[in-house]
């Protein structure tokens, strides 16, 4: 048993940290070190460069653009960039999409949509939730009738992050209502945004942005070719994509950043006549989120270790411990920036908007983000299967109860 | 980065098992508490014979040359049953004490004992004042024409009562508090002076208050330099910190698998208690507050030979307070769950309880290691 990484696994560390300290835009950086959510540019930007290295289909297969990296590689390349800050590369399309066209996609869909979608040159997102159909995903609605060489879809999505940036929508909908099992009924289709009968309506959250969205699908006529896997067969799709490799999961690097941020601002701020920094009660808070980052740390190694061990083909249910304590994490580390900024944190400072008006900025830099980002992240709990759900996931697959 | 265990340590994981499987029921066990030792002289044997007791001393001393893996596999598995016998006094914590500091000469006796089984030690160091302040050691040793004479007392010394030899700590120099002037004696248990009050812990272990008196000990009896004796204690602490973690997570498993057991068995309202969302969601916690506190208990495992000083310190800290806090909750959790039986003496989950109460409370709880760590934010 040895709990150290290899020679060559620190290396590559090493190479991937200088690779991203080298060719991160510095105005990227600085936005995200100030809490900043990565523009659609900055995400654009950033994902094309690395896949100019290589790296953008990070867990692909090497047919398909993948670097053919080990799970541990994977592991600290997702670390590295989200402690740099850099933005994340578009889970749609690189853990969502990629994988579930190599697997079930027709060779004529990987061609047409593999290259495009490392490189970002198509914007995916993911139509999956409903009004009546969150965490319960089985119960969609949105219907698929095939007429000729099309499917009719009629329905509506819901909490459609980024859909307003999207070209392309990755659908879960009904093409057989009478199917005897909700989940035998369902299929997999790729939607072109721009079909006519599509309409995109923005949700704004509690943290004021505009990143969620309603979609609602018209008599959208979507080309039968589009249809990924069989038809009525997409829910096993749909599971491969929600429980295929789950390495990232617990976005660890981002936790570790923020709390490496928070420290700094609080030298910076004061409390009691001294630096935040020297409070004790912040101190504790620290040592504790620092304590429970290096448990997960290793509980992912673990779990990573177990993965490759099992041939790496089918997801480890115990990865749910990851979701659980990685979004708690990523909470409270989010809850700990907030605090370091007290009531400058709390103004709706509208520093684009003042830059625009040729106005000074109001306030100190690092005070605008910090509430969008903890209101923000209060939805990393719910999304992706809520923590309640990762519960159940455990109770029945692993405790068997 | 490597989860797998050796051929050997699964063999000795597998005969541990098999030991622990038929001798230490949970029946078993409480027939021992009731012994006057309050342990099994018989097993201690078994043991022996096993090379457990050789597990981490050098072949050199008829010992099997094993590492902190091997420890912690073996705490574990003495976690999962609750093992009386004086393992950590004697192989880990005195050993420890002896390998760092010892003479060849004090090597090759006591080593060799331990490993035969022959020499039962305990670590004398806490006093009662001193709570978990490592350098708050107000036992003295002076020195005279025939060595030191020793005047103090030591308190809630682990498995004190029965050990041969005492390894004691007292001032050569310097004032309460001071890092510097504490040195190591190794002292015998029935040596005239030594007075011993032994007692149970409230996990049924035992342990001991310890008196000196006009202890006249020999220059021999020296352990390591004079003075220098702080870094052996903090190591020998590691090492427990780290081998008790090992046994919380043995207490753990056991504590899960019997609450599981109970709520897919025990009926109300006409359905197994189990089929309710809120009990299975306290089980999930459980599970992921173990998980956090086994990666923790690797950790510590992995530090105790970190050459690092510092960098040791500061993750064996870490691994105490996560074992704490994951100890804590599921030990809570599963007497919450099986509601009132587990309030019962009877009943076995409120004895693991215990243990990992107690193993809480020794070489620094969760709050002096938070609040040691929270002086290092930087």
């Amino acid at each position: 048993m040895d709990l150290r990484f290899t020679p060559e696994e620190v290396a590559f560390r090493e190479e991937v940290r200088t690779f991203i300290a080298e060719n991160l835009p510095r105005e990227i950086k600085e936005r995200m070190r100030l809490g900043h959510p990565p523009r659609k540019q900055d995400t654009i930007a950033w994902q094309r460069i690395l896949n100019a290295k290589g790296w953008a289909a990070f867990s692909w297969p090497a047919d398909w653009g993948g670097p053919g990296w080990t799970a541990i590689q994977r592991m600290i390349f997702l670390e590295e960039n989200l402690s740099a800050p850099a933005p994340e590369l578009l889970s749609f399309n690189i853990t969502m999409l990629g994988p579930v066209l190599v697997q079930f996609g027709t060779q004529a869909q990987k061609e047409r949509f593999l290259p495009r979608a490392a490189n970002l040159d198509d914007w995916w997102c993911q139509g999956f939730s409903e009004p009546g159909a969150g965490s319960d995903l089985a119960s969609l609605r949105t219907a698929a009738k095939k007429e000729d060489d099309h499917y009719i879809v009629n329905g509506q999505k819901i909490w459609t992050s980024t859909a307003h940036n999207a070209d392309w929508c990755f659908c879960l909908v009904r093409t057989n209502p009478q199917a005897s099992k909700r989940q035998e009924g369902i299929s997999f289709l790729l939607i072109d945004m721009k079909t006519p009968g599509i309409e995109v309506r923005p949700i704004i959250s509690i943290d004021g942005s505009h990143h969620l969205n309603e979609v609602f699908f018209t008599d959208v006529k979507v080309p039968v070719e589009n249809l990924v896997g069989e038809e009525n067969k997409g829910w096993s799709v749909a599971k491969y994509l929600l429980g295929n490799e789950r390495t990232g999961i617990a976005r660890l690097g981002k936790s570790k950043e923020r709390v490496r941020y928070a420290k700094e601002v609080a030298r910076e701020v004061r409390m009691g006549g001294k630096p935040l920094i020297e409070d004790r009660a912040f101190r504790t808070r620290v040592a504790q989120l620092e304590i429970d980052m290096k448990a997960l740390e290793i509980t992912q190694l673990r779990v990573i270790s177990a993965y490759v061990k099992s041939g790496g083909n089918k997801p480890d249910p115990i990865s749910s411990v990851l979701k659980i304590k990685g979004t708690e994490l990523l909470q409270n580390s989010s809850e700990l920036v907030m605090d370091v900024g007290g009531p400058q944190a709390m103004p709706v400072w509208q520093r684009e908007l003042a830059a625009l008006a040729n106005e000074p900025a109001i306030g100190p830099d690092w005070a605008p983000q910090m509430a969008p980002a903890y209101l923000m992240l209060r939805a990393a709990s719910i999304y992706g299967g809520t923590n309640e759900i990762q519960k159940n996931i455990l109770n029945k697959a692993v405790l068997g109860l | 980065m490597d989860f797998d265990l050796t051929d050997d340590q699964r063999l000795l994981t597998d005969s541990v098992t098999r030991l622990l499987g038929n001798e230490y029921g949970f029946e078993q066990r409480k027939a021992l508490l009731k012994t006057e030792m309050g342990w099994s002289e018989k097993l201690w044997g078994q043991y022996a014979e096993l090379g457990l007791l050789g597990l981490p001393i050098a072949e050199d001393f008829g010992g099997f040359g094993g590492g902190p893996v091997d420890i912690m596999l073996l705490m574990q598995a003495f976690g999962r049953h609750l093992v009386l016998e004086p393992y950590l006094a004697t192989v880990v914590l005195g050993a420890t004490a002896i390998k760092l500091a010892g003479s060849a000469a004090q090597q090759d006796e006591i080593l060799t004992g331990i490993a035969s089984g022959e020499i039962k030690l305990a670590f004398a160091h806490s006093e009662r004042q001193a709570r978990y302040d490592m350098t708050d050691v107000l036992t003295t040793a002076k020195p005279n024409a025939g060595g030191f004479i020793l005047e103090g007392a030591k308190s809630v010394v682990l498995h004190g009562d029965c050990a041969d030899k005492l390894v004691v700590s007292a001032r050569t120099a310097g004032n309460r508090d001071d890092a510097r002037g504490i040195s190591l004696f190794l002292v015998d248990g029935n040596a005239s002076g030594v007075a011993r009050r032994g007692y149970t812990l409230r996990d049924g272990t035992r342990a001991a208050e310890i008196s000196l008196s006009g202890v006249q000990v020999g220059r021999d009896a020296l352990l390591g330099e004079p003075d220098q004796a702080l870094g052996t204690i903090i190591r020998v602490t590691e090492a427990g910190i780290a081998a008790t973690g090992a046994e919380v997570i043995g207490a753990m498993e056991t504590m899960q698998a019997m609450t599981l057991d109970y709520l897919k068995t025990r009926q109300q309202f006409g359905k197994p208690i189990g089929e309710n969302q809120a009990l299975q969601h306290r089980a999930a916690e459980m599970l992921v507050a173990m998980e956090q506190g086994r990666s923790m208990a690797m950790l510590a495992a992995m530090m105790v030979d970190e050459p690092d000083a510092e960098e040791r310190a500061r993750n064996i800290a870490m691994a105490k307070v996560g074992v704490g806090q994951a100890g804590r909750f599921v030990s809570q959790n599963a007497v919450q769950l099986h509601g009132g039986i587990g309030m019962t003496e009877e009943y076995a989950v409120g004895h693991f309880f215990r243990r990992v109460m107690v193993v809480e409370h020794m070489f620094g709880d969760t709050a002096y290691h938070l609040d040691k760590l929270a002086d290092q934010v930087a």
